[in-house]
């Protein structure tokens, strides 16, 4: 049986069924995993633990406990705290870091939770810096349709994970569109929800006014699952909405409007001009614009918008990012945990040596502009500056809402790069973020589906923005797409797994 | 960016970095200065920063809570990562001459 092609409702059913165990389930793809290792996709794998957690919730599906999602393996980006499994952001500073404590993702998907078992911790750019995942200390995660070419960044291990068929859903962690593009680049369904849904704590912080975690599986149907069971209030996270719960599959498989009609009768597409500017490759205009089609043939209306400060985004973002940066990762000095320097002669040095050798170059560079723009004299000039036009900048999205009801255009200007390609120099692979920025600046949800395959065979990827907490139409409507299309389903041929 | 200047923010960021470094980061550091150096031709007058983007739709409020100890003493377990540690006690170079 091919368990990686499974859905997860189809994963639960065959569990409950007693078709297979969890711990058998389990041992399928850590197997798959142990046969791949050159995607370089996990940063640390523990059988051990991985089988205690099959085995409790193969007693909980014994007993009648089992929920939806019990007994079904899942992957965690390496920037969620976990007890069991190292916690090193992909970074040397945290080479051998053992967290005290599980972050709330894990806690609450994990056995005193929903019962999933941990397949072990995914690779991403160190400290969620990148959008590649060249930056990871460990060596980048490959894209698994072609491992001459990124996996995208920074959820990249994670990405690779679910399209190769080595864990059924993973977790990710998007700043300015970790879960977006590496999913677009591998061909898989992701989605970052709105601000503060999903409980920060125990995830390792890079920019935390713009982090949000979210889901990224092989469809809008799975990624719902897993939202309802990692998303809610949170009091150890200050920035968690004092929200009740939220249903984000209650939409999925209705029709937009009245039953009997068209699937997405009356939906307006808003298609912001900005997101179809020079700069924007042929072939993934032409893949947007034919779901664009698809979803007009599904009965929606597409409506010209227009969201002028968009190329701002670049500026804003790479200002309140780094400056949240330098702040969050002031904490490590080589004293409580991390990396410590071997040789200093006093404690300046000390911790000067042990983050100049413990963080990579990605890092330590986003550190001296964070510090730059909150010194004395450019405060105002940049961080108060940007805040200001990050405003505006979400000011304009509302504006585009009144017109429609979501938003669509491409998730990147271009499919996959070449590995080494880009990395050369940092402000070319920071314009290739133009169009996932702007959703974090504002808060907004944003999700990436399949919709195309390029020249080189890889993967392309439409992106869906919605309006604060509109994640359940988002997905209703991607599973509407999904029904209708086959790109999802694609995967990678050779998918690199020895026999 | 000149090397005086770096070396004062690889201070203020705790950092150190070599001379050869020196050079390539001033290169870069001066390519992203650049790069933002458009939000100063943006006119902002009158508008508010968005420091948490939920705002823009909803009154925050700061989140407090009770002020009583909700987590057990875990010493050990918080000290399992500590790269010097002594008898429960985190180790440092002296500070003191």
């Amino acid at each position: 049986m091919n368990w990686h092609e499974k859905s997860l409702t189809e994963l639960s059913n065959a569990l409950s069924a007693k078709e297979i165990s969890s711990v058998e389930l389990t041992q399928y793809f850590l197997g798959r995993m142990a046969r791949s290792k050159e995607f370089n996709a996990y940063l640390d794998v523990q059988e051990d633990f991985s089988l205690r957690d099959a085995r409790a919730a193969d007693q909980k599906i014994a007993r009648g406990e089992a929920g939806p999602l019990t007994g079904i393996p899942i992957a965690h980006k390496d920037v969620f705290v976990t007890k069991d499994w190292k916690s090193t952001a992909a970074s040397k500073m945290l080479e051998n870091f053992l967290s005290p404590y599980d972050a709330r993702v894990v806690e609450l998907l994990g056995t005193n939770g929903a019962g999933m078992v941990c397949l072990g911790k995914t690779n991403m750019d160190e400290f969620a810096m990148g959008s590649s995942n060249e930056n990871s200390a460990y060596g980048a995660a490959l894209n698994p349709w072609n491992t001459s070419y990124v996996s995208g960044g920074s959820s990249g291990g994670s990405a690779v994970a679910v399209a190769a068929g080595l864990t059924p859903i993973a977790t990710g962690t998007d700043t300015g569109g970790s879960i977006r593009q590496p999913a677009a680049f591998c061909g898989i369904t992701g989605i970052k929800p709105t601000y503060g849904s999903v409980s920060r704590y125990g995830m390792i912080a890079y920019a935390s006014s713009l982090d949000q975690a979210g889901p990224m599986g092989k469809s809008a149907k799975d990624c719902a699952l897993i939202l309802n069971a990692i998303s809610g209030h949170d009091p150890r996270d200050s920035t968690s909405l004092r929200k009740g719960a939220m249903d984000y599959q209650g939409l999925i498989g209705k029709p937009w409007s009245t039953p009997g009609g068209l699937p997405l009768q009356d939906l307006r597409i808003g298609v912001p001009e900005e997101y179809f500017a020079q700069g924007l490759q042929e072939e993934v205009r032409n893949s947007v614009q034919e779901a664009l089609k698809k979803f007009e043939e599904l009965g929606a209306t597409c409506i010209a918008v227009s969201l002028p400060k968009t190329k701002l985004s670049i500026p804003v973002y790479y200002v309140l990012a780094p400056a949240e940066a330098s702040s969050n990762l002031s904490r490590y000095d080589g004293v409580r945990y991390g990396f410590r320097a071997k040789e200093y002669k006093d404690l300046n040095q000390m911790y000067e040596r042990s983050r100049s050798e413990g963080f990579g170059a990605e890092v330590k560079r986003r550190i001296l502009i964070g510090t730059y723009v909150l010194s004395q004299g450019y405060y105002d000039a940049y961080y108060l500056q940007a805040q200001k036009i990050r405003r505006i900048i979400a000011e304009d999205f509302q504006a585009a809402f009144t017109k429609c009801d979501v938003l669509m255009g491409p998730v990147a200007p271009q499919a996959a790069w070449k590995v080494g390609e880009k990395s050369k120099d940092p402000v070319e692979m920071y314009l290739e973020d133009i169009y996932t920025l702007s959703p974090n600046l504002a808060g907004l949800p944003a999700m990436s589906i399949p919709c195309g395959m390029s020249q080189q065979g890889l993967p392309i990827g439409l992106q869906i923005i919605g309006n604060y907490f509109s994640e359940a139409k988002m997905l209703q409507i991607a599973d509407q797409f999904q029904q209708n299309s086959s790109w999802h389903q694609l995967a990678p041929t050779n998918s690199g797994v020895k026999k | 960016m000149n090397i005086e200047e770096i070396n004062h923010l690889a201070k203020l960021s705790g950092l150190e970095l070599d001379p050869h470094q020196t050079k390539q980061v001033s290169k870069e550091l001066e390519n992203i200065l650049n790069l933002v150096a458009e939000l100063q031709s943006i006119d902002t007058t009158g508008v508010e920063p968005l420091f948490h983007p939920i705002a823009l739709i909803e009154q925050l409020s700061q989140a407090l809570r009770v002020d009583i100890v909700s987590e057990d003493n875990n010493r050990t377990n918080n000290m399992l990562s500590a790269p010097v540690s002594h008898k429960g006690l985190y180790l440092v170079p002296k500070v003191i001459e």
